[in-house]
């Protein structure tokens, strides 16, 4: 499993695999506008907005994917429906061969804005989350849980620390051990290093990068970034702009792991999946700002 | 470069005492009070304001009077003002915590709920801007007794600040905080206990300290219909027609109301983690 993992990838599929640990079969979100006399008097009356468009999506187990788009595609509404924080209008998420539609303890979640219980020490936003999951295992046990996973992302120390009193990438960090310790089988992360300077970004990354390799799991990060995806992920799928965002192409990264930012760069594929992913990048983000400008 | 220096060494040193900004406001606050009492002193010595308006020395003799005997009594027309204090303060306390018991659960209850939020709100609405005062004459007439009376005054008085904060502070729970329990599969009540309320909390002590200054102005007024506590030992003492004591009640009333707001303050400071409350 540690070897190249460059000789294994399975393309994408877009018919349905069999080993896909994630199923998205044609799914697609339409926020209802506002109709009816009442709002058409008031001129309040909006049409429908569709956000998304029969996505259509396997993932295998263990594969890193990152969703990349430009603003306002409906990346994050995509990653709320497979958490089942929101429902489809129509399609459905297979996970593990069931139709899911509402969240679970079997899918992580990483958030942009940490969301840390600013009342509860870093030690106790663990608990909650471990006590909920695994409200039957022993204390002890418990107790062994959380110090492992503050551990894993170097937060030992800070235990007794409310959120106010960390960083941002400290604050992260206790995001990313709280979706960790209720050892989820796949990670969800809505740009997870969204709100953080440069310098502390990259530390995450690699951060994620050496968890990662440690305790292999299905993960889809949403991201802006595309150095990002590539030092992070094997396969990245590019949609295009909202409304209705379908998927535009997914890339295979085939470049061997462990990585490490320094090396991956150097990879004879980096500068031309870079090159593509900018290119597509810079099409839909013109295309939304030409819409904008004609509507 | 070594101006500079000494400039520095200068304004960190120097007039150390005089530059820091609590002190200069301390300074600025006891001249103020000085000319203040000077003014008062001199002006009543002179016959300036109103007749029988009391010099500022004989209101501070009768303010150390009272404060040094604090506790005596004899009989209801003449009853030491810790006595006085004790009975509007126990007053307060019943009144407020009867009003806490039933706002903070009735506005988790109602803050839940969209629903109920939308349905209930315009009574909450209706009533919060009503005076106290104006319950008074229901309140005799219900319990015919002005005990039961003024702590029902207080009790209908101070639910509506907590009742709408708690509410609001219920139904703008960070989603976020929400997300993260719904992923994990937290169940309602887990839900409720663990994150809503504590999240809440800020906003419920807004509520509470709000409630606890009404019902401190509210006892007062309601107490010169009554027959005891500050507000009647006010109204006695009108009744005497003399001055100084009213002064001294005043600023008493000031000091206490200081502290029972402070208290909450500190307890607004406790639950607040790092965000800034007003």
């Amino acid at each position: 499993m540690n070897t190249s993992f460059s000789s294994n990838n399975h393309a994408v599929t877009t018919d349905s695999a069999t080993d896909a640990q994630i199923s998205l079969r044609h799914i697609s979100k339409v926020f209802p506008g506002r109709g009816g006399w009442l709002n058409k008097i008031t001129g309040q009356a909006s049409s429908d907005f569709v956000a998304i468009e029969d996505i259509h999506l396997d993932i295998e187990h263990n594969t890193f994917v990152s969703i990349i788009g430009p603003s306002g595609c409906g990346k994050s509404t995509l990653l709320n429906i497979i958490a089942g924080l929101s429902s489809a209008t129509s399609g459905e998420v297979i996970i593990n061969g069931e139709i899911v539609d509402k969240p679970g303890p079997d899918r992580g979640m990483v958030f942009q804005s940490y969301a840390l219980m600013p009342w509860m020490t870093v030690q106790d936003n663990i608990k909650f989350a471990v006590e909920t999951v695994y409200s039957k295992m022993h204390v002890k046990q418990q107790q062994r849980v959380i110090k492992e996973n503050i551990q894993l992302v170097g937060l030992t120390g800070a235990e007794k620390k409310r959120p106010h009193e960390l960083s941002g990438g400290m604050r992260q960090r206790v995001g990313i051990a709280r979706a960790l310790a209720i050892n989820p089988q796949i990670l969800l992360m809505d740009e997870p290093f969204g709100a953080l300077d440069a310098l502390t970004r990259g530390f995450l990354q690699d951060e994620i990068e050496r968890i990662w390799e440690q305790q292999r799991k299905t993960a889809i990060m949403i991201t802006h970034s595309i150095d990002e995806a590539l030092l992070l992920s094997d396969r990245i799928v590019m949609m295009t702009k909202g409304p209705a965002a379908r998927i535009d192409e997914v890339l295979d990264v085939p470049f061997p792991r462990p990585r490490d930012r320094n090396t991956v760069e150097n990879h004879p594929a980096y500068l031309k999946l870079k090159k593509e992913m900018e290119d597509h990048l810079y099409r839909e983000t013109r295309a939304v700002e030409e819409a904008q400008i004609k509507p | 470069m070594t101006v500079i220096q000494q400039k520095i060494i200068n304004q960190k040193s120097g007039n150390k005492l005089i530059d820091n900004e609590n002190v200069r406001a301390l300074l600025l606050f006891l001249l103020s009070l000085g000319i203040f009492l000077l003014f008062w002193e001199v002006g009543a010595r002179m016959k300036l304001f109103a007749k029988g308006m009391p010099t500022a020395s004989l209101t501070i003799t009768e303010l150390w009077y009272w404060v040094t005997h604090p506790f005596y009594n004899n009989g209801p027309n003449d009853l030491g003002i810790g006595w006085n204090l004790l009975i509007s303060l126990r007053r307060v306390a019943i009144g407020y915590t009867l009003a806490s018991l039933i706002a903070v659960p009735l506005g988790i209850l109602v803050g839940i709920s969209q629903i109920a939020f939308k349905a209930f709100n315009p009574y909450f609405q209706l009533l919060k801007p009503v005076s106290p005062l104006a319950w008074l004459p229901l309140g005799l007439y219900i319990f015919r007794d002005s005990e039961m009376t003024g702590i029902f005054i207080i009790t209908i008085a101070s639910i509506w600040p907590t009742l709408t904060n708690t509410a609001f502070g219920v139904a703008n729970v960070d989603s976020d905080y929400l997300d993260v329990s719904k992923t994990l599969g937290a169940s309602r009540w887990r839900t409720i206990f663990k994150v809503i309320i504590p999240a809440a909390l800020p906003n419920i002590i807004s509520g509470l300290r709000i409630s606890m200054g009404i019902s401190w102005l509210v006892i007062v007024a309601a107490e010169m219909l009554l027959g005891t506590g500050l507000g009647y030992f006010i109204w006695n003492e009108w009744n005497n027609l003399y001055i100084p004591n009213i002064l001294v009640a005043i600023f008493i009333i000031g000091i206490v109301g200081i502290i029972l707001d402070q208290i909450f303050a500190y307890l607004e400071k406790l639950v607040s983690f790092g965000k800034q409350s007003s």
